[in-house]
């Protein structure tokens, strides 16, 4: 096993992530894709950890971030998302754009 | 040798089903296939010996997958896939940023001269882990409760449905609460 394998496998989770984050219309869907870009942070920690300065917790404490980060995500974005959806029956991204410009709409 | 066999299999499947999350049609298989592709890089995680981390993980994505599932069937439309449908947004244009977005990364992680190895892993590497957290990184572990109990905090502000505008007006001058059912002793 060599680091860049697994800074393949990190990069890759991030892409997949990265296209359902943007192409999602799902708040739900959406967020199950910024948890699959959170996961890639995790790879590519642990991995650093692992293979370039092992004798060092900095890396597993990283990982222990990550995963936090990751909770928070969660948590955060289902109680938006209960809050949207209570107040205005909003259930997808494209119904809650009053912040954009206005362009596109 | 095995373990190289094994992270191959784990990361080409962990791949495979992170994408089959945004090609089928049902929710909770959506769902299912997320758990899927957290459990196999929590795998390639434990090959690196962070026992630890590793179960950490296993553990928190089943949890956090259950309670996802039981969010996917209150959103969505379609929760058990019956009638396919497809609900995206310029899936052209998130195709061409997200290969992209890899191409850039993978580049990166192939052609950057990573540093050498310094040091061995010690023994007992959670030991480290808790020992960093209890002692030079105290400062994260710190940080982290205080963000962990804001969001529980946060979280149920936002979703609680009648919170004490709804119970004591805009300006909180309402001498009782507005209740559906008045609670208390002299109801």
């Amino acid at each position: 096993m060599i680091l860049e394998a697994y800074l393949l496998l990190a990069a890759a989770l991030f892409s997949v992530g990265l296209f359902g984050a943007l192409s999602q219309q799902s708040v739900v869907m959406v967020m199950m894709g910024l948890e699959l870009m959170v996961n890639a942070v995790i790879v590519a920690a642990a991995s650093l950890w692992f293979f370039v300065s092992p004798e060092r917790a900095d890396g597993q404490v990283l990982v222990l971030v990550a995963v936090t980060a990751m909770a928070v995500e969660m948590a955060m974005g289902f109680a938006v998302t209960t809050a949207i959806f209570r107040a205005r029956d909003v259930d997808m991204v494209d119904m809650a754009a009053d912040l954009g410009d206005g362009g596109d709409r | 040798m095995t373990e190289t066999v094994v992270f191959a299999v784990c990361a080409v499947c962990a791949v495979a089903s992170g994408a089959a999350v945004f090609v089928v049609d049902s929710m909770a298989r959506a769902t299912f296939a997320l758990l899927a592709s957290f459990l196999l890089t929590a795998a390639a995680i434990l090959l690196l010996g962070l026992s630890y981390l590793g179960v950490l993980v296993v553990l928190m994505m089943i949890m956090e997958m259950m309670v996802m599932a039981v969010f996917m069937i209150m959103y969505m439309m379609n929760p058990a896939g019956l009638m396919p449908m497809t609900m995206v947004h310029n899936k052209a244009g998130s195709l061409v940023v997200s290969v992209g977005v890899f191409l850039l990364l993978a580049a990166g992680a192939v052609f950057v001269p990573w540093p050498e190895r310094t040091g061995e892993p010690p023994a007992d590497p959670t030991l480290a882990l808790g020992e960093a957290v209890m002692g030079e990184h105290m400062l994260v572990m710190m940080l982290v409760g205080l963000v962990l109990f804001a969001t529980m905090v946060a979280a149920t502000v936002l979703t609680t449905h009648r919170g004490r505008y709804e119970r004591y007006g805009d300006d909180l001058r309402r001498e009782s609460p507005d209740d559906p059912i008045g609670g208390g002793l002299d109801r």
